[in-house]
C-alpha cells in the first residue's frame, strides 16, 4: 500500500513541475503581448485572442486535472484497496487432513529453528513472510474460529508488513507468520485449528513459524501456553509459567489491553500519589479479596480496593468504572492517583490489566507464582515492577514500604517508558517480539541493555564512557608527542629537543601541514634517542593535529606546538604520570573556564586567573588516542568543518567532545597559567587578544547548540605532585622542577 | 516579420496543446491500466498484507474475562500446591523443589555437611568447601541453614576418571538432612563419559540445585541450576591473576583475528566442529590449529596445512589476537574460555546448546560473540564486521567480569551462592546493571538499597549527581573536660562548611556522655550516638541517621579549617567512588623479609589516606560491616588499630583505584603528636609494627594486594600561585 502512494507522490510532483515550468514560459510571452496587439489588425487581433485564450483554458484545464482528478484517483484507489476479510478464500479441511505434533518442550533456538534460512545478512535483520489470509472452514462449513480474524491480529499483521522485517518473497523470508488469529484460545476449535495450521504451503513442522497467543487455555484448568498442536512453531505468548516457557525459543508478550487504543492517560510526573497500593481487578479469587480486605483494615486509607460496579450493566461502558462501597471511579484513570498497583493471578498468569497499570504509570505489584513477565529476555522488571510471591501478599504492605522513595520515583517513570515503548499498541508488541528473535539470530548486533530499558531522559543524561575499565596502564609504553607544524623549523627543533628529555616519550610524530614547502633534509634534524616521524599532510587543516595515524602506537598522545618550549622535563613526565592515573581524561597545563553571561545570555569564554577549570588547552595536553579517532570520525554537526574554517577552537571542540562522551572535567596539572612568552604581549597583543577571546566565546556558543547540551564539567581542582611546595629538600622530589606560572 | 511572428505563436501554442495531451493524456490510461490490473488481481499472494478494514471482532470480548475468571472451581492457593507435587525433577523451579520457609526472613545461611573419615576429596572440591566455610553465608547450625552443600565430592562425575567416587548414590541416600535434596545445592564440572558424555550424575539429585559446568540448555532448569564456568585444577583459590589486558590500543586489533589451537576428534560427539574448523584457517589472520597428538594414531591424521604455526604456543596466541574461539570439545564448556576471557581475546563461541555460565545474570552479548556451530563459515566475516568501538567495549567487558566473577575459585563459588541469594531474598535482589557493570555483584549489595543512586558507581549511568551535602562523624574517645579541647574546634570549623548537613559524634569513650549544652551551639544539628560496644569497627556502622551520600570521617584530635573541609568536598564530589583525604601513607612490598611494609614517611606517591580525616560514600560504611569477614574486623577491634588501613583495602579492592589525597595545612597529626591521650596511639612503637601486620593479614584474605599508587595530590586550582591572594576562593589553605 504504501508503495504506490509514494510513487504517487513523486509522479505529482514532477508534474508539477512541468506545470509550473510551462506557466513561466507563457508568462513570459504574455508579458510581451501587450506592446505588440495595438499594431496588428482587428482580425488578427480577435484570433490572437481566440489563441490565446485556447492555450489559456488548455492550461487552466490542464491544471485542474492534475490537481484535483489526482486526488479523486487516489482516493478512488484508496477505496478500492479497502479489502474485506470476507474476500478471503475459503478453504475447507478435511476431516483427515493430519495434526501437528504438541509443542516439543525441549526446542530451543539451535534444535527447531532453521538458522539456514536466515543466512549471513549485512543489514542483520530478519525477513518476516505473512501468509495471504484464508478463510479454513471443516468439512461441514463451519469455520474454524468463531471470530475470525480479529482486530488486533490484523493490526499487528498490518505493522508487520509495514515494517522493515516484512518480505512477500517466501523464498527469502526467515520466519514466517501465519494469518490464522491464534490470539484468544477461547475462540478457537483446537483440533480444526491445528490442522489449518498444519495445511500452510511451507509449515514443515512448523520450523520458522511464529504464532502470536494472549490469552490461552481454558475452563477449567487453564494451561499457560496455547493448547493447539504446532510441531516446532515458535510462540509469542502471553501468560507463560516457567514450565511452559522455552528459554530462549519461546517470546513471553503482554496480554493487549483494548483500553490501550481508548484512552488516553497523560503521563505524570514521578511523585507522591492519594494512594498508596490500589487494586483495580474485578475478578480475584474470593480468598484473595479477603487478604486485601484485611489489608485494608489495617492500613485504611492508604490502600484502594475497587471491584466492579454492580449496577452497570455489561459491556464496553462497565470496563471503565469500578466501585467502592457505592463510590464509582473512573478506570483506568483511577490508577494514577496510586503509587502501587496490584496485579493479581486470575485464572490466567497473564492479565491485560498490567497493561493499564503501567500506562497510568502506577507501578505495578505482581502476584503470580511462576509468571513469565513479558519481554523479560530483554527487559529488567526489577526497575519498574514490585514481584511478591503469592502467600506474601499479607506482607505486601511492608514489602512497598521498605522501599526507598527515590526507587519509587525511578520505577515510576520506568512503568511509562516501558508501556510506551513496549505495550502501547498491538505494533509495539509485535516489533518488539521479532526485535527480540532478530537478536538471537544475530547476537553481535543486539540491541543493549541500556537501549531497551533505559527511557529516554536517562538515555539523554546518562553517560556510558568507552573506557569505562577502572584501568591504570603501566608507565612503560610511554608516549607519542605529536607536534603540529607549518614553517617555523627553528623553534620546532627547539621543541624536539627539549621533548626529548621526556623519560617516557616514546616517539615524536611531527606533522607536517605545510603543503608549498618540504620538509628539512633529514640531516638537519636534531639528533634525539626516540624514533622521530614526518608525516606531511594533504591539506593545511587544525584538525590534521587530532588525527589518528598509525604512526601512534601508544595509547597516550601528548599533543603539542611547535611553539611550546617552555614546559619543563619534569612537568611533562608528572603530565603523563597524570594522565595513567586518568587514562579517560583530557590531561592539559593551562586551563580555561567557560561561563554563563547573564546579561548576552549566552556562554562566555573565560581565560582569567580563576578558581575553576572546565577546559585545558591542547597546545600541550596528554589524551587517549581513542579521542583522535573520536575527532576524526565522530565529532557531531560540522563542527569539524567549522574549526577547520576558521583556523581556531581545535582544542575546544576536543575539550567538548571528550566531556561529552565521558562525563567527567578535564584534569589541570601543574600551576602553568599560559603558554606565550610574557614579552609576546604588548599592547598590540591585547587588542589581538580581545578579538580573540570573542571569537572563542563564539566557538563554546556553536558547539553548545550543536551538542544539544553543555557537556563541559567545572572543577575546582588541579593536580600537583604530592609534595608539591612542601617544605621538603628538593632533591628528594620526584618532580623538582615543575616551573613556574 | 509579422508572419513569422504569428508562425511562431502559432507552433508554440500548438507545441503547448501537445505537452498538455502528452503529460495530461498519458496519465489517463495509465493510471486507468494500473486500477485495473489491481482490481484483476485482487488477491494475489505476494502482496503485502491487505490492511483489512472492516469492522473486526475484538480478540478479548469485554465481558469475558469476568465471567471466565468466575468459573474457576480450584482456589490459587491449592493450584500453588498441585504445581509443587507435579513439577519434579528435570522440571524443578524454585517454586516447586525449594523450601523457601527454611530461609529465615532476610538470612540466607548455608550449611555445609561435615567431612567424613576415609572419604576422599578432590582438591578442588576441598577449596570450594572451605571458601563456603569462610564466607559470611556459613553457618554450622544445619537447623539455620537455608541451603545445603555436601561433603562428598560430587565435582567429577565421569567413571573413568580416577577422581569418582563410587557409591554415591547410597551415600547421598543415607544422609540425615538429604530430605529427597531440597535445598540442597550439587557442585558438579564432569559429568557422563566416553561416547555419549550425557550430563547424568550417576546418581539420583532429586530435589537439590546443581551447579554444574557445560549444562545444556535443554537440561538447565531456569533459574533452578546455575551455570557454572569449567576451571581446572590449578585454578587459584583467593585473589587470582588480574585480567591480561593492560591498556586500550587503538585501533583495537591485534595481529591476529580469529585464533584457536585445541584437539582435534576425528569421532563421536562434538567432533563435526572441530574438524570442519581448519576449512575457515587463511593462513594469515584466522589462524585455526587443531592437533590430533593426544590421540592414538595422530600421526596419520596429521595436518601438513598448519605447520607454520605449531611452534606458536596457546598462550600467545591468546594474546596476540582480537578474536578467540571457543569451540565445543566433547562436553560443551571448554578451558578456552576462560583462557579466552583473561587474555582479553574476545570468545567467540561455537557451542550450540551451552547455557553460558552464570547466564542468569551475566548478559553475555556484550563480552562475547555467540556463534552457531551450523553458521561456521560465516564466522570471519561475522567477526570482521564487528566495529571497532564494539571490539573496545567487548573486550574491556572481557576484563571486567573476568576479575568480577571468575578469576578465582572463591568467586565462582560466591558468585553461585549470590544468585541463590537473590532468588531467595527476592525483593533485595541485584538488577543486571549492578551484575553487569563496575564493581560487579560481589561488592553491590541488594540489602543496602534498592535504588542504584544509593550506591556510589551509577551516578553517571543514571544521569544524576550525588548529593550535595555531607555528614561528619567525629569519633570520640577522651572525655569532655575543657572547652578548648580539639573536638570542639573541630566541630566548629566542620559546622561552618556550607556543605555540611549535620555532625554525628559517636561517643566511644568509656565516660558517661556529657550534658547537652557542652557541645557548642552550631547551626548544623549535632547528633550524639553513644557506641555499643565501644570498639574500633564501631566508626563504620552503617547509621540510619546518616542521610547524606557523603561522609567525613573525622577523628576528635584532628584540626581541619572549614576551608580545608570544603575544598575536599568538591573535590569527592568528582570522584564520589573514591577515599578523598589528607593524609597519606604507603606500602611497598619488602623484598628481604618478603612480606608488604607499611610506611608513614613522605614520599613521593601513596596508597592510603587515613580516614581521620576522610571524605567518602556511606555505602562504604555498609561494605565494611557487611562484606567484611568477622575475623578483620575483630582484628581491628582488638588492637584498636588498623581500621583506616582495611577501609584503604577495601575501597581500593572495589574501586581498583589509588585514593585521592587534597591538600592541607601542615599541621595534621605530626604537629598533634604528644598532646592528646590518644595521640599516644600514634608514638607508640608497637603501633607501627602492628600496622605492618595488619597489612600482611588484610592482603591474604584479599588474596593479593589491592592497593594502588598514586603520584598526585589535588591542589586548589590557584594554590599558592603568585597572585593576589584576594582572587584565591580557598586561601586558608596556605596560611600556616
Amino acid at each position: 500500500m504504501s508503495c504506490p502512494q509514494s510513487l504517487g507522490i513523486t509522479l505529482n510532483h514532477t508534474r508539477y513541475r512541468s506545470f509550473y515550468a510551462r506557466m513561466c514560459a507563457s508568462g513570459k510571452y504574455t508579458s510581451r503581448g501587450p506592446a505588440l496587439i495595438p499594431r496588428m489588425k482587428t482580425k488578427h487581433r480577435i484570433y490572437y485572442i481566440t489563441l490565446f485564450s485556447v492555450v489559456l483554458l488548455g492550461l487552466i484545464a490542464t491544471g485542474m486535472f492534475q490537481f484535483w482528478p489526482h486526488s479523486i484517483e487516489s482516493t478512488a484507489e484508496w477505496s478500492l484497496d479497502r479489502r474485506s476479510v470476507h474476500d478471503a478464500p475459503l478453504v475447507r479441511l478435511p476431516v483427515s487432513s493430519p495434526i501437528p505434533e504438541r509443542g516439543d518442550l525441549s526446542c530451543r533456538m539451535h534444535t527447531c529453528f532453521d538458522v539456514y534460512r536466515c543466512g549471513y545478512n549485512p543489514k542483520n535483520r530478519i525477513k518476516v513472510y505473512i501468509y495471504p489470509l484464508q478463510r479454513f472452514v471443516d468439512e461441514v462449513g463451519v469455520p474454524i474460529s468463531s471470530t475470525g480474524l480479529s482486530r488486533e491480529y490484523n493490526d499487528l499483521l498490518s505493522a508487520i508488513s509495514d515494517s522493515d522485517f516484512y518480505t512477500d518473497d517466501v523464498t527469502r523470508a526467515c520466519l514466517f507468520v501465519p494469518s490464522i488469529d491464534v490470539l484468544n484460545q477461547n475462540s478457537l476449535r483446537i483440533r480444526e485449528t491445528a490442522q489449518a495450521l498444519a495445511m500452510l504451503p511451507r509449515w514443515d513442522k512448523g520450523m520458522n513459524h511464529l504464532l502470536f497467543n494472549m490469552l490461552p487455555g481454558g475452563p477449567p484448568d487453564y494451561s499457560t501456553a496455547l493448547d493447539v498442536p504446532r510441531d516446532r512453531a515458535l510462540l509469542a505468548g502471553g501468560g507463560f509459567s516457567t514450565w511452559t516457557y522455552r528459554q530462549g525459543y519461546d517470546v513471553s508478550i503482554p496480554v493487549y489491553s483494548p483500553l490501550s487504543a481508548d484512552v488516553e492517560l497523560p503521563e505524570k510526573q514521578p511523585g507522591p500519589r492519594r494512594y498508596f497500593i490500589l487494586s483495580s481487578q474485578t475478578a480475584i479469587h474470593r480468598e484473595y479479596r479477603a487478604e486485601l480486605e484485611r489489608l485494608k483494615e489495617e492500613n485504611g486509607e492508604a490502600l484502594l480496593l475497587l471491584d466492579k460496579c454492580s449496577n452497570l450493566s455489561q459491556g464496553a461502558a462497565s470496563a471503565r468504572k469500578r466501585c467502592y462501597k457505592g463510590q464509582v471511579f473512573d478506570y483506568p484513570q483511577i490508577l494514577q492517583e496510586s503509587s502501587f498497583c496490584v496485579v493479581l493471578r486470575g485464572a490466567r498468569l497473564g492479565q491485560a490489566t498490567l497493561s493499564d497499570v503501567l500506562q497510568a504509570g502506577c507501578i505495578p505489584v505482581i502476584l503470580a507464582d511462576s509468571y513469565i513477565l513479558p519481554f523479560s529476555e530483554v527487559l529488567d522488571w526489577k526497575r519498574a515492577s514490585v514481584v511478591i510471591p503469592e502467600e506474601k501478599l499479607p506482607e505486601m504492605y511492608t514489602i512497598l514500604k521498605s522501599i526507598p522513595h527515590r526507587q519509587v520515583e525511578e520505577m515510576q517513570r520506568q512503568t511509562r517508558w516501558f508501556w510506551d515503548a513496549y505495550f502501547s499498541s498491538m505494533k509495539a508488541i509485535g516489533m518488539t517480539a521479532l526485535e527480540i528473535i532478530n537478536d538471537r539470530i544475530y547476537p553481535y548486533a543486539a540491541r543493549t541493555y541500556e537501549q531497551w530499558n533505559n527511557p529516554p531522559v536517562v538515555k539523554w543524561s546518562s553517560v556510558n564512557s568507552p573506557l569505562f575499565l577502572p584501568l591504570i596502564p603501566p608507565r612503560s609504553p610511554g608516549f607519542t608527542a605529536v607536534v603540529l607544524t607549518y614553517d617555523r623549523i627553528e623553534s620546532l627543533f627547539r621543541v624536539i629537543t627539549e621533548i626529548s628529555k621526556v623519560p617516557s616519550l616514546a616517539k615524536l610524530l611531527v606533522v607536517w601541514n605545510n603543503q608549498n614547502k618540504s620538509p628539512p633534509e633529514e640531516s638537519l634534524w636534531p639528533k634525539i634517542a626516540v624514533p622521530l616521524k614526518v608525516v606531511r599532510t594533504k591539506e593545511n587543516k587544525l584538525s590534521n593535529r587530532f588525527f589518528p595515524y598509525d604512526e601512534i602506537e601508544t595509547e597516550a598522545v601528548l599533543a603539542i606546538d611547535d611553539d611550546i618550549i617552555m614546559l619543563t622535563s619534569d612537568e611533562l613526565q608528572f603530565g603523563y604520570e597524570v594522565w595513567r592515573e586518568f587514562p579517560d581524561r583530557l590531561v592539559g597545563y593551562p586551563g580555561r573556564l567557560h561561563l554563563w553571561d547573564h546579561e548576552m545570555g549566552k556562554w562566555k569564554y573565560e581565560s582569567e586567573w580563576t578558581n575553576e577549570v572546565s577546559m585545558v588547552l591542547t597546545g600541550a595536553a596528554f589524551y587517549h588516542k581513542y579521542f583522535n579517532y573520536l575527532y576524526t570520525y565522530k565529532m557531531p554537526g560540522d563542527i569539524k568543518n567549522w574549526v577547520d574554517a576558521h583556523m581556531n577552537c581545535e582544542d575546544i571542540a576536543m575539550n567538548f567532545l571528550v566531556a561529552n562522551i565521558t562525563g567527567k572535567a578535564p584534569i589541570k596539572v601543574t600551576p602553568r597559567k599560559k603558554f606565550k612568552c610574557p614579552e609576546c604581549t604588548a599592547i598590540d597583543g591585547l587588542s589581538l587578544d580581545q578579538t580573540h577571546m570573542v571569537e572563542r566565546s563564539e566557538c563554546i556558543n556553536k558547539f553548545a547548540s550543536v551538542f544539544g547540551t553543555m557537556p563541559l564539567k567545572v572543577v575546582e581542582h588541579r593536580a600537583d605532585p604530592v609534595l608539591y611546595k612542601d617544605d621538603f629538600p628538593e632533591k628528594l622530589k620526584s618532580f623538582p622542577n615543575i616551573g613556574s606560572l | 516579420m509579422q508572419a513569422k511572428k504569428r508562425y511562431f505563436i502559432l507552433l508554440s501554442a500548438g507545441a503547448c496543446l501537445v505537452l498538455l495531451f502528452y503529460f495530461g493524456g498519458a496519465q489517463l490510461p495509465a493510471s486507468g491500466r494500473n486500477r485495473h490490473d489491481r482490481s484483476r488481481h485482487g488477491y494475489r499472494s505476494d502482496q503485502p498484507w491487505p490492511h483489512f478494514s472492516d469492522p473486526l471482532h475484538q480478540f478479548l470480548p469485554w465481558d469475558q474475562p469476568d465471567t471466565e475468571e468466575y468459573n474457576i472451581h480450584i482456589s490459587p492457593r491449592q493450584k500453588r500446591d498441585v504445581n509443587t507435587s507435579v513439577y519434579k525433577g528435570k522440571r524443578c523451579r524454585m517454586d516447586s523443589c525449594f523450601d523457601f520457609s527454611r530461609c529465615k526472613k532476610n538470612d540466607f545461611k548455608v550449611y555445609v555437611y561435615p567431612q567424613q573419615k576415609g572419604e576422599k576429596i578432590s582438591e578442588s572440591y576441598q577449596n570450594i568447601l572451605s571458601t563456603i566455610e569462610g564466607s559470611r553465608f556459613y553457618t554450622s547450625d544445619p537447623g539455620q541453614a537455608c541451603l545445603f552443600v555436601l561433603s562428598l565430592d560430587t565435582l567429577d562425575r565421569d567413571q573413568l576418571s580416577p577422581q569418582y567416587v563410587h557409591n554415591l548414590k547410597t551415600k547421598v541416600q543415607n544422609l540425615p538432612l538429604w530430605n529427597n535434596g531440597r535445598n540442597h545445592l550439587i557442585f558438579n564440572l564432569y559429568s557422563g563419559t566416553w561416547p555419549d558424555y550425557t550430563e547424568d550424575l550417576g546418581f539420583d539429585i532429586g530435589q537439590a540445585m546443581l551447579a554444574k559446568a557445560s549444562i545444556s540448555t535443554e537440561n538447565f532448569r531456569p533459574n533452578f541450576d546455575v551455570s557454572i564456568p569449567l576451571f581446572s585444577k590449578e585454578h587459584p583459590r583467593t585473589g587470582g591473576e588480574r585480567g591480561f589486558l593492560k591498556y586500550n590500543s587503538i585501533p583495537p586489533f591485534r595481529k591476529y583475528m580469529l585464533v584457536f589451537k585445541g584437539k582435534r576428534y576425528l569421532t563421536g560427539i562434538g567432533s563435526d566442529t572441530r574438524n570442519a574448523l581448519y576449512h575457515v584457517h587463511n593462513q594469515e589472520d584466522v589462524v585455526l590449529l587443531t592437533t590430533c597428538k593426544h590421540g592414538k594414531d595422530w600421526q596419520k591424521h596429521k595436518d601438513a596445512r598448519l605447520k607454520r604455526f605449531d611452534r606458536l604456543k596457546g598462550v600467545e596466541m591468546l594474546h596476540n589476537s582480537t578474536f578467540c574461539l571457543v569451540p565445543r570439545g566433547r562436553r560443551l564448556g571448554s578451558f578456552r574460555f576462560l583462557e579466552a576471557l583473561q587474555a582479553a581475546c574476545v570468545p567467540v563461541m561455537l557451542s550450540n546448546g551451552w547455557e553460558l555460565p552464570f547466564s542468569e545474570i551475566i548478559n553475555w552479548n556484550t563480552a562475547a560473540v555467540i556463534g552457531d556451530e551450523r553458521l561456521l563459515l560465516q564466522i570471519p566475516s561475522t567477526v570482521r564486521s564487528i566495529h571497532q568501538d564494539k571490539i573496545l567495549a567487548l573486550r574491556q567487558q572481557t576484563q571486567f567480569l573476568w576479575e568480577a566473577y571468575f578469576s578465582s575459585l572463591e568467586k565462582i563459588v560466591l558468585t553461585t551462592l549470590e544468585i541463590i541469594q537473590d532468588r531467595v531474598l527476592q525483593q533485595e535482589s541485584r538488577s543486571s546493571v549492578m551484575w553487569n557493570s563496575h564493581p560487579g555483584g560481589l561488592f553491590a549489595l541488594p540489602q543496602y538499597s534498592a535504588y542504584l543512586g544509593d550506591f556510589p558507581f551509577y551516578y553517571a549511568t543514571l544521569g544524576i549527581k550525588p548529593h550535595s551535602k555531607f555528614t561528619a562523624v567525629i569519633h570520640a574517645v577522651t572525655p569532655l573536660v575543657s572547652q578548648s579541647q580539639p573536638i570542639l574546634k573541630l566541630l566548629a570549623s566542620v559546622a561552618k562548611s556550607q556543605y555540611c548537613a549535620q555532625i554525628i559524634v559517636l561517643w566511644n569513650c568509656d565516660k558517661p556522655l556529657p550534658a547537652k549544652h557542652r557541645w557548642p551551639a552550631t547551626t548544623v544539628p549535632v547528633i550524639v550516638i553513644e557506641g555499643e560496644n565501644k570498639v574500633m569497627s564501631s566508626r563504620f556502622l552503617p547509621y540510619e541517621t546518616i542521610i547524606t551520600d557523603a561522609v567525613l570521617s573525622l577523628d576528635e584530635d584532628t584540626v581541619l579549617s572549614t576551608t580545608e573541609v570544603d575544598f575536599a568536598f568538591t573535590v569527592w564530589q568528582s570522584f564520589p567512588e573514591r577515599l578523598v583525604g589528607y593524609p597519606a601513607r604507603s606500602h611497598f612490598w619488602d623484598s628481604n623479609k618478603e612480606r608488604w611494609g607499611y610506611t608513614s614517611k613522605w614520599t613521593n606517591d601513596y596508597s592510603m589516606v587515613l580516614t581521620g580525616a576522610a571524605i567518602y560514600h556511606r555505602y562504604y560504611h555498609f561494605l565494611y560491616t557487611n562484606f567484611l569477614p568477622a575475623s578483620l574486623k575483630g582484628m581491628v577491634d582488638q588492637l584498636a588499630n588498623c581500621e583506616d588501613i582495611l577501609m584503604n583495602f577495601l575501597v581500593s579492592a572495589v574501586t581498583k583505584l589509588p585514593p585521592i589525597k587534597v591538600t592541607q595545612k601542615k599541621q595534621y597529626k605530626e604537629t598533634m603528636m604528644g598532646q592528646s591521650s590518644r595521640a599516644s596511639r600514634w608514638a607508640d612503637p608497637d603501633h607501627f609494627a602492628q600496622r605492618q601486620t595488619c597489612m600482611n593479614k588484610f592482603a591474604s584474605w584479599f588474596g593479593g594486594m589491592p592497593l594502588v599508587h598514586s603520584q598526585m595530590r589535588l591542589d586548589p586550582v590557584l594554590f599558592k600561585d603568585q597572585v593576589s591572594i584576594l582572587r584565591k576562593k580557598y586561601r586558608d589553605i596556605e596560611r600556616l
